[in-house]
C-alpha cells in the first residue's frame, strides 16, 4: 500500500502535469472565444505542443518507452504537419482573415463552464480507480473534448469546425495518456493515420465546397431539409 | 492465410485501380478484384466451418462464427454491387454527370471501402476496429460528394462531421475500455484484444465499463444510423451514386452494428445485468418508430429507402438488445436478408432513376410499362423489405415479434404499429411508381448501356429462398453466432 500512498502525494512531476493540463484547458477556452481563423490555427498548434510536453513528462516519470513515440507522433502531426496544412489551406482558399461574427462569446463561455463542471463529475469515479500520475487530469481531458464539441456546434465556417474536430482529438489523446499511459502503439499509429488522411480528404473537400459555393460558410450547406 | 487474401485483394485492388486510372476496363478490373475477394471470403468461410474458429497473426485477427458470416455477406454484396455498378457508372458518365478522374476515384475508393469493412470484421483488436471504422467513413466521404452538386457536398459534409464526432465518442469509449482492461490484463497491445477481453470480462470494472459502453453506443450507433443520431444517413444515401447507397445501406450499417455487438458482449460479461441490452432495445425501438413515421413524408425515392434502412437497423438492434438464442438468431437472419433486399432495391431504384432522370417519386411513374424488369424488381424488393411472406424478411420479423411477445410484451404493439405504418407509407409510394401511368410529357431516354439486372434477381432469389427454407448448415451457423452474442 505504501507505493500507492507515495503516488497519492502530489509529486513535482504530477504537479507539473496538472499545470500543463490547466494550460490546455485555458487554450480550449481561448479557442472557444477566438473569432479569427488564423489565430485559431496557432492556438491549435500551441495546444498540440503542450500535449507533447505533458506526454513527454508522463513518459519520463513513468519510464514508459512507447509514450516517447506517442509524444513524437503528436509533435510531428499536431504541431507541425496539421497546422502547416491548415495554414496552406487558408492561404490558398483566401480565408486567412476570415472573422466569425455571429457567435455570442459570453453565452458560449458560460455553457463551457457548465461543461467543465459536468466533465469533472463524470471523471470522478474513473480517476478514483486510476493509478497513473496524471489521473487528476482526466476531468480536464473530458472537458477539452466537450469544449471542442461546443466549438464545432457554434461555428458556421468550415475551417473552425475542423479545428474543433482536431482539438477534440487532442482531448482524447490527453485522456488516453492521463487515464492509461497511452493506447497500444499500433492503435496510436492507426489513429494518427486516420487523422492525417481525414485532413487530406477535407482539404480536397474544401476546394469542392469553394468551387461550388464561392465561400466556405457552411450556412450554404443547410438546404437539405429534415423531412 | 485466407485472412490475408481476403484483406489483401481489396487493398491491392484499391492501389491498382488508383494507378490504372480511367483506362479502358477499369470497371471490369473492379469487378474482378471484388470477385477475388469474394472467392477468398468463401474459402475462409469454408475453412472456419471445417476447422472451427481461428486466431492468427499474434492474435491480431480472429475469425469465429459471428464475423465469418458477415465477412461472407460483405464480400458477396460488394461483388454484386461491383457488377451492378459497371453499367450504372458508365451510364452516369455518358449522361455527363461524372468525369474520368472521378470514375477513377470511385473505383479506387470502392475497393478501399471494402477493405476497411473487412478489416473491421476480421480484426481482434478493438483499437484497430475503431481505426478501420473511421477509415470506412473517410473512404466514403468523397464518394458521397462524387457528383459535386451542392446537395451532395452538403450531404458529404454532414456525413463527415456527424460521423467524425460520433466516432470520436467511440474512441473515448475504447480508451475507457482499455483503461478497465489494463487493470486486469496489464498494459500493452494484448489488453485490447477481444478474445482476451471476453475471457476475463467478468473481472472488468463495472462502473468504467458501463460509462465506456454509453460512449461506444453513441459512437458506433451514429454509424448504425440509430435515432437520434441518424441525420447524416438519408442525405448520404440520397445524394451519393446509387452503388454507394447500396453498399452503405447493405454493408456499412451492418459492420457498425457488428462493432457495437462485440462491445455489448464484453459489457454483458462485466455487468451481469441487462444494462447494455436495455440501452440497445431503447435506441432500437426509437429508431423503428421514428423512421416508420418519417417514411410517409419522403418525396425522394432514395431517401424513402434510406429511412427504411434506419427502421430495419433499429429492429435488428432491438433484437440484439433483447438477446437470447431466438432473438439473436432472428437478428442475424434479419441482418442478412435486409442487406440483400436493400441492396437489390437500390439496384432497381438506380435504374429507375436513370431512366426517368430524377429521384422524385411523383415523377417516376408506371415502371411496369416502361421497363418491366426494373418494375418487377422494385415491386418484389419492396414487398420483401416490408416483410411480406414468403420472403426471408417475413421469417426474421416474425421471429423477432414472437420472441418480443414472450420476453418484452410491452414492445410488441409499438413494433407492430410501426411496421404497419411503414407498410402503408412505402406501399402507397411504390404502387403508383410501378403500376401508375407513365408521364407522357417526359420522353424516355434509351440508356446507352444495358443495365445489369442479374444481381437484383440473384439477391431477391436468395431472400426468397431464406424465407422458404434455411439450409441446415446455415441455420447451425446462425445458431453458433447467436450463442456468441448471448
Amino acid at each position: 500500500m505504501s507505493s500507492t500512498q507515495a503516488l497519492l502525494a502530489p509529486s513535482l512531476p504530477s504537479q507539473l502535469i496538472n499545470l500543463l493540463a490547466a494550460v490546455m484547458l485555458l487554450i480550449a477556452f481561448a479557442m472557444l472565444a477566438q473569432r479569427r481563423v488564423l489565430t485559431l490555427i496557432n492556438l491549435f498548434a500551441v495546444q498540440g505542443l503542450i500535449l507533447t510536453a505533458s506526454t513527454l513528462l508522463v513518459a519520463w516519470t513513468t519510464s514508459q518507452p512507447h509514450l516517447y513515440w506517442s509524444a513524437l507522433i503528436t509533435l510531428v502531426l499536431k504541431v507541425l504537419v496539421l497546422p502547416l496544412i491548415l495554414h496552406r489551406l487558408i492561404r490558398k482558399l483566401n480565408v486567412k482573415w476570415d472573422v466569425e461574427t455571429l457567435i455570442k462569446i459570453p453565452t458560449t463561455m458560460i455553457v463551457g463552464i457548465v461543461l467543465v463542471i459536468l466533465s469533472f463529475n463524470l471523471a470522478l469515479p474513473i480517476s478514483a480507480l486510476s493509478g497513473t500520475v496524471a489521473r487528476g487530469t482526466l476531468g480536464i481531458a473530458i472537458a477539452i473534448v466537450l469544449l471542442a464539441f461546443l466549438m464545432m456546434i457554434t461555428r458556421s465556417k468550415a475551417v473552425p469546425q475542423v479545428i474543433g474536430f482536431l482539438a477534440m482529438e487532442n482531448g482524447l489523446f490527453f485522456a488516453a495518456t492521463s487515464a492509461t499511459y497511452g493506447m497500444p502503439m499500433v492503435v496510436e499509429l492507426g489513429i494518427a493515420l486516420d487523422v492525417l488522411i481525414g485532413m487530406v480528404i477535407l482539404g480536397v473537400f474544401f476546394f469542392q465546397i469553394r468551387e461550388r459555393f464561392d465561400s466556405l460558410d457552411i450556412r450554404h450547406l443547410e438546404k437539405l431539409k429534415e423531412d | 492465410m485466407e485472412i490475408f487474401l481476403v484483406l489483401g485483394s481489396p487493398l491491392l485492388g484499391g492501389v491498382l485501380l488508383a494507378l490504372w486510372g480511367h483506362r479502358a476496363r477499369a470497371a471490369e478490373l473492379n469487378v474482378a478484384m471484388s470477385c477475388i475477394t469474394f472467392l477468398a471470403a468463401a474459402l475462409l468461410t469454408w475453412r472456419v466451418i471445417a476447422n472451427g474458429p481461428m486466431i492468427t497473426a499474434d492474435a491480431q485477427f480472429a475469425v469465429d462464427a459471428l464475423n465469418v458470416f458477415l465477412v461472407a455477406l460483405t464480400a458477396f454484396v460488394a461483388m454484386t454491387t461491383a457488377i451492378f455498378s459497371r453499367p450504372y457508372m458508365r451510364i452516369e458518365a455518358a449522361h455527363g454527370r461524372l468525369t474520368d478522374g472521378r470514375l477513377r476515384l470511385y473505383h479506387a475508393m470502392y475497393q478501399l471501402f471494402t477493405f476497411t469493412m473487412l478489416l473491421v470484421l476480421l480484426t481482434n483488436n478493438l483499437g484497430i476496429l475503431w481505426v478501420a471504422t473511421e477509415a470506412a467513413t473517410l473512404t466514403t466521404v468523397l464518394l458521397v460528394s462524387l457528383y459535386r452538386t451542392p446537395a451532395s457536398l452538403e450531404a458529404a459534409w454532414k456525413y463527415f462531421i456527424l460521423c467524425g464526432v460520433g466516432i470520436a465518442q467511440a474512441l473515448f469509449g475504447t480508451i475507457l475500455l482499455y483503461f478497465a482492461a489494463e487493470r486486469v490484463l496489464g498494459a500493452g497491445g494484448d489488453a485490447l484484444l477481444w478474445t482476451r477481453l471476453s475471457a476475463v470480462s467478468g473481472s472488468l470494472e463495472p462502473t468504467v465499463i458501463s460509462i465506456a459502453f454509453v460512449f461506444l453506443l453513441v459512437g458506433y450507433g451514429t454509424k448504425v444510423g440509430l435515432v437520434p443520431l441518424h441525420n447524416w444517413l438519408p442525405d448520404a444515401h440520397a445524394e451519393g451514386p446509387t452503388p454507394v447507397s447500396a453498399v452503405l445501406s447493405g454493408l456499412l450499417l451492418n459492420v457498425a452494428l457488428y462493432a457495437l455487438v462485440r462491445c455489448k458482449v464484453l459489457v454483458d460479461g462485466s455487468l451481469q445485468s441487462p444494462f447494455a441490452g436495455n440501452l440497445l432495445m431503447g435506441f432500437g425501438l426509437l429508431s423503428v418508430v421514428v423512421a416508420a413515421f418519417f417514411l410517409s413524408r419522403q418525396r425522394d425515392i432514395k431517401r424513402l429507402f434510406a429511412y427504411s434502412s434506419i427502421e430495419h437497423m433499429g429492429l435488428i438492434t432491438f433484437a440484439f438488445g433483447m438477446g437470447g438464442p431466438i432473438a439473436s438468431f432472428a437478428g442475424l437472419l434479419h441482418m442478412t436478408v435486409h442487406s440483400l433486399t436493400k441492396s437489390a432495391i437500390f439496384f432497381a431504384v438506380g435504374h429507375a432513376t436513370q431512366k426517368a432522370g430524377t429521384q422524385i417519386i411523383d415523377e417516376i411513374q408506371g415502371l411496369m410499362k416502361v421497363n418491366p424488369t426494373v418494375g418487377w424488381g422494385l415491386l418484389l424488393g419492396s414487398l420483401a423489405i416490408l416483410g411480406m411472406p414468403p420472403f426471408g424478411v417475413f421469417a426474421s420479423e416474425f421471429l423477432i415479434l414472437t420472441d418480443a411477445m414472450r420476453h418484452q410484451p410491452w414492445a410488441t404493439p409499438i413494433l407492430l404499429i410501426s411496421l404497419a405504418v411503414a407498410f402503408a407509407a412505402v406501399i402507397s409510394k411504390v404502387q403508383p411508381m410501378v403500376f401508375g401511368h407513365p408521364r407522357t410529357d417526359t420522353p424516355l431516354k434509351r440508356l446507352p448501356f444495358t443495365p445489369a439486372q442479374i444481381p437484383l434477381y440473384v439477391h431477391l432469389s436468395i431472400v426468397l429462398m431464406l424465407g422458404l427454407y434455411i439450409p441446415p448448415p446455415l441455420a447451425e451457423w446462425y445458431r453458433q453466432a447467436a450463442r456468441l452474442i448471448g
